[in-house]
């Protein structure tokens, strides 16, 4: 990458506190190798377990035959669908439980890599060895490899992702003109640097988990419930994530299976999955089709939208990945009918990844609009704008923010959209075709509930401790600068501590909701403690401000002081040692009083059954943004390289734009990828996925990403969160692939409508 | 991955005495050996290290030609003035290949001796059949996911790519391979797969590769290597081409003329079809083009790599025309 621009607009604030554009406060630590991650724990009396994976797909294990691997050196456990570890079953997401047994390893096989066994041995190597000497009988039945697989069929219809107002098919026969395609989009995959797995040790009924987590108190929770113990009784500590886009945000079979097993030996067990599991022990991105039918009046007013639209799942579980997410959302159109389908495929179940369902559905429709536009013969922007929502066409509620507009204008401008020649494959250089494209993107601001600990400390520094989780988007410090802003300390003043499931509840990062879930907890309990620090200040014989006639104090730089400063001036720690204190706590959450009780608490924390809809209350809330996109590619070979972005956000008040900007462009960055290399190949016969390794499933690397420059025009959102941001994280993801494709169109006046972009798809 | 036992070499002479020994294997960067070993596709009982012997890293360049020692770096080779300087299709293909780490660590030995990327080759727990694994067993990639499997040089028995750069502008440059005792023509040293897809190249036990020379040649000065993948870094070639090009003194016909593809055979493939149809004739793009055609005569699609019978002339037509100055 080479020098990244920025433009800052609408946040002035250069300082430390919110809006400062302070550095990652956790990143020399990192950056060092200081900051030890889950895996990295090197507890007294090891040992690891791996994972035996199924070659079939669909079938029935019929016998499993362990002995040679229990008779290898070093082994010392193994498990099989025959062992019953006695757990029960835990709760799903949003906090429903079933009745019975919980069994992580059954003899159904599903999926091609299915765990059917694990090896605990002394050393990684012995149970690596002894993990192939494992001879597994079954039945085999035809798998459906994915979405593709004839037998895969249409699926079945979603009911509550059925929307519709209008007459759209009656409306779509009446236009003059109207563009249809069918969209698609293979599995995709989190490949995140920092593998999966955990290790697992028991103290008596205390179970402690090292394990990269997004949720530390949902991921605990399902430790308790599997092996009946109180919840308090686990401990699941995760500070750092290297990377977790959706996927460590739930405990897993493997968890299970490690903690069991670290039972039954009485010593602790470390379970890591290797680069081929993170194709099979949990799911990527689902594959997706949907067709799209688009009919406009000759001026490019939208008069109808129908969208079909489908993506796979298990044949044991549920995914839906919405590729009808986005489609009502963007623009105005009368008439709208949306369906979606699931179709089960043998696979593992797929997951979240960076923005769910928006992300496909973008590509979608911001495909089908640029067909539109090219089949109108209107600039693409111009069509954008036209047909811009002034309120949410679903819902029907009044947007928070919307700052839409401003982003496609704005991003033009940066961009220079108003030189492009409109013809496809007017530009070039040489044997360089260039394009340029737009699209846009949205995501939803999604609200939970948070609670934290301040503290302050008889040095003067001050202490934020909370469960909620940083994988590298910036939690510790923002916290920091929230903490600071609210009690008048420097930055540096402040420490904070997260990933830890014993600490103050959080809700799961995830939905992009965590930066304005927790900024409100942490400015809620860092006032409090403010207004505690002041009270005794005035109140306590041995403070300095007791005599000074003021009826409330002042706190700057970690000075108190009275306010007209006519009075006595001390710091914190001073304030502290003449008052006598050690320490002052103060815990504070954002719950509604109905909810401020232990159930209410263990069901945010926990659960995700009070996450709060875009549209729940007065409006409808989202993040936005536009994608501007210039590709070069080359006439004879087909190759697409992207070549300049200039991307325009709406999300709100920004909390800290230096890392703000780093989750844009770590979105952008991932979409180039998604656009042009990523695709989990299935073997049609075996059902497997068979790139499954850095070298064969291609992400980017730094010489595929060009400038990328980023530009925030969001209005604080005082609906939204308490400091008035939306989601960032998700939102840069969402719209760069159909970006990418519009420009490739643009080039070479070749549509691609799959994904990704490949170079045999353009020669 | 099964236990080993590791032997320190003390010569070359006792590395390749006991790389005859039944599965011991000689460990150089050990990128390779060590990738295969994980997957359960090598299983070595003795691994035979010789990344430290003296003496067998050189790379000198005079007027005769280049001379490589086998323990040679890749990093360094690409980046030797003498190599930049004489055999420029060398240092490209070599800067192309792979990652900046991984040419770091690895030989330019242990890079002719790369094996194939097949996915299938690759699993053995999931797929039995490979032919080139496990003789007699059959191909998992016909009819399966071949993207990036050969268009030329196939066999029934087997249609992995040979995957690797160096080799493709080594062949382009008429390179000798020596074994010790003898020396191989490089084109020789790759053999094809035929029926027994398992024996890969012209070493016989007892033999290990201790240089790589290269004659100079005015066509090896005015050489380039062209690379075509998806992704700009850090990944095979979906197709490639090594072009040395020398023209009379008119500057526009051609005297002499080298070309070899990568990425679409099964080894390092000498297109002389082309090489022969142009050679006395002008370097003129349209005739280029259409000699460039040549060089997938005989090509075979499998399905998923159909797209390289019409990608790989393209590269040898456009590296022809950049490495005459003609582009
Ligand atoms: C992710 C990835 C991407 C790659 N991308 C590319 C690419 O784009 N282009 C490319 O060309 N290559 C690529 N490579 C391959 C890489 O160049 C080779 O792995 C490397 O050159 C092997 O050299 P080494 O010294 O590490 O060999 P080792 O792993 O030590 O040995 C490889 C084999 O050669 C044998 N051997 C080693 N030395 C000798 C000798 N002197 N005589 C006889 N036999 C010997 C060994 O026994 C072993 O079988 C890639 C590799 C990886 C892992
Ligand atoms: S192409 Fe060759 S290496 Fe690949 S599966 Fe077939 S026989 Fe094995």
């Amino acid at each position: 990458m080479n020098v990244i621009e920025t433009r800052q607009r609408g946040e002035a604030s250069d300082g430390s506190g919110v809006g400062g554009r302070h550095s990652r406060i956790d990143g020399r630590l990192k950056i060092t190798g200081g900051a030890t991650y889950a895996l990295e724990h090197r507890l007294e009396n090891l040992t690891y377990a791996v994972l035996v994976p199924s070659t079939i797909a669909a079938g029935r294990m019929t016998a499993i035959d362990t002995k040679a691997a229990e008779a290898a050196p070093g082994v010392l456990l193994v498990l099989t669908p025959d062992d019953d570890l006695g757990l029960a079953t835990a709760s799903d997401w949003f906090g429903n439980r079933a009745e019975g047994s919980y069994r992580p390893l059954i003899p159904e096989i599903t999926f091609n890599g299915q765990a059917v066994a694990v090896v605990i041995a002394e050393t990684l190597e012995q149970a690596t060895a002894a993990a192939s000497l494992v001879k597994v009988t079954s039945e085999e039945t035809q798998a459906i490899a994915g979405l593709d697989d004839p037998r895969a069929g249409e699926g079945n219809l979603v009911d509550n992702l059925t929307v519709s107002w209008g007459e759209a098919e009656a409306a779509l026969a009446a236009v003059p003109v109207k563009v249809e395609g069918e969209y698609r989009t293979p599995r995709e995959y989190h490949v995140t640097i920092e593998p999966h797995g955990l290790t697992a040790t028991w103290e008596g009924d205390r179970l402690t988990i090292f394990e990269p987590s997004q949720w530390t108190h949902g991921m605990a929770r399902s430790y308790a419930e599997w092996f009946g113990l109180p919840y308090e009784n686990v401990t699941l500590i995760s500070p750092f994530i290297g990377g977790g886009f959706g996927s460590k945000a739930t405990a897993s079979f493997y968890g299970a299976l490690a903690a069991a097993s670290a039972k039954k030996l009485g010593r602790p067990v470390k379970l890591a999955i290797t680069r081929p599991q993170t194709f099979t022990a949990y799911g990527g991105r689902a594959a997706t089709r949907q067709k799209i039918a688009l009919g406009a009046s000759e001026d490019g007013m939208l008069q109808a939208l129908i969208h079909r639209g489908a993506n796979e799942t298990s044949m044991v579980g549920t995914w839906v990945e919405n590729t009808g997410a986005a489609t009502p959302l963007l623009y105005a159109v009368p008439n709208f009918s949306s369906e979606n389908r699931l179709v089960p495929v043998n696979t593992v179940t797929p997951g979240a990844l960076r923005a769910p369902g928006k992300n496909p559905s973008a590509f979608g429709i911001e495909s089908a609009m640029d067909e539109l536009a090219h089949a109108l013969g209107i600039d693409p922007v111009e069509l954008r704008l036209k047909n811009h929502a002034e309120r949410d066409p679903q819902s029907g509620k009044p947007w928070s923010t919307r700052q839409l507009r401003e982003a496609l204008t704005a991003g033009a401008e940066a961009f220079g959209w108003s030189r492009r020649s409109p013809e496809p494959r007017s530009m070039r250089d040489g044997h360089t075709l260039i394009g340029w494209g737009v699209a846009i993107g949205t995501f939803p601001v999604i609200r939970a509930y948070g609670e934290a600990l301040i503290a302050i400390r008889k040095d003067g520094k001050v202490e934020v401790i909370s469960g909620a989780i940083d994988m590298g988007q910036g939690t510790y410090t923002i916290l920091a600068q929230t903490a600071a802003e609210a009690l008048g300390v420097p930055v540096d003043q402040v420490e904070v501590r997260l990933g830890d499931s014993s600490l103050p509840g959080a809700a799961v990062a995830g939905g992009s909701m965590l930066a304005g879930v927790m900024t409100g907890a942490v400015h809620k309990a860092a006032s409090a403690a403010r207004e505690e620090l002041i009270a005794l200040a005035l109140n306590d014989p041995n403070s300095p401000f007791r005599e000074s006639g003021a009826n409330t104090l002042a706190i700057a730089n970690g000075q108190i002081a009275t306010p007209r400063g006519d009075g006595p001036a001390i710091s914190i720690a001073e304030l502290m040692a003449r008052i006598g204190r050690d320490r002052i706590e103060v815990k504070r959450d954002t719950l509604p009083e109905a909810l401020a009780n232990d159930v209410g608490r263990m069901k945010a924390w926990t659960t995700m059954s009070l996450m709060r809809a875009p549209t729940d209350g007065d409006y409808s809330m989202h993040s936005w943004c536009a994608h501007f996109v210039e590709v070069k590619v080359d006439e004879d070979f087909g190759t697409v390289r992207v070549s300049r972005v200039v991307s325009a956000f709406d999300c709100g008040r920004l909390y800290n734009p230096k890392l703000v900007e780093s989750q844009w462009k770590g979105g952008i960055i991932m979409g180039i990828g998604q656009a042009l290399l990523e695709e989990g190949l299935i073997d049609p016969r075996r059902a497997r996925v068979v790139n499954n390794n850095l070298g064969d499933y291609l992400v980017a690397t730094n010489a595929d990403i060009p400038d990328i420059e980023v530009i925030s025009v969001g209005v604080p959102d005082p609906h939204a969160s308490v400091l008035g941001g939306k989601g960032v994280g998700e939102v840069g993801i969402v719209g760069v692939a159909p970006a990418i494709a519009n420009a490739v169109f643009h080039a070479t006046g070749k549509r691609v409508r799959d994904l990704p972009i490949t170079l045999e798809k353009l020669i | 991955m099964r236990d080993f036992s590791y032997h320190r070499a003390g010569s070359a002479d006792e590395a390749r005495r006991a790389a005859t020994l039944p599965a011991a294997m000689l460990l150089a960067g050990g990128t390779t050996l060590l990738d295969l070993a994980k997957c359960g596709v090598t299983e070595p009982e003795q691994v035979i290290d010789i990344s430290h012997l003296k003496g067998l890293d050189d790379i000198r360049v005079d007027a005769e030609g280049a001379y490589i020692g086998a323990l040679a770096r890749m990093s360094h080779v690409a980046d030797d003035a003498g190599i930049r300087g004489q055999f420029p299709a060398v240092s490209e293909a070599l800067w192309q290949a792979a990652s900046q780490q991984i040419r770091n660590m690895a030989t330019i030995g242990g890079n002719l001796m790369q094996r194939t990327r097949c996915a299938y080759f690759r699993d053995p727990a999931t797929f039995p059949a490979c032919n080139k694994r496990a003789p007699g067993s059959g191909c998992s990639a016909i009819g399966g996911v071949n993207r990036n499997h050969a268009i030329l040089g196939t066999s029934g028995a087997c249609i992995a790519t040979y995957p690797g750069d160096l080799a493709v502008a080594l062949t382009a440059l008429d390179a000798m391979v020596h074994l010790g005792e003898r020396s191989v023509a490089i084109d020789d040293f790759f053999l094809l797969p035929g029926g027994t897809p398992e024996k890969e190249h012209a070493i016989e036990p007892g033999e290990m590769i201790t240089a790589i020379t290269i004659p100079a040649s005015p066509a090896a000065r005015r050489s380039t290597y062209l690379k075509v993948r998806d992704r700009q870094s850090y990944e095979f070639a979906a197709a490639s081409a090594a072009v040395g090009i020398e023209l009379e003194t008119d500057g526009r016909t051609i005297r002499d003329l080298r070309v070899a593809l990568g990425g679409v055979a099964t080894k390092p493939w000498r297109a002389r079809a082309v090489e022969d149809a142009l050679k006395g004739k002008a370097l003129e793009p349209e005739a280029v083009r259409r000699a460039s055609l040549l060089a997938v005569e005989g090509a075979a699609n499998h399905g998923g790599n159909h797209y390289k019978i019409e990608l790989a002339p393209r590269i040898v037509a456009r590296a022809i025309l950049n490495a005459g100055g003609a582009a």
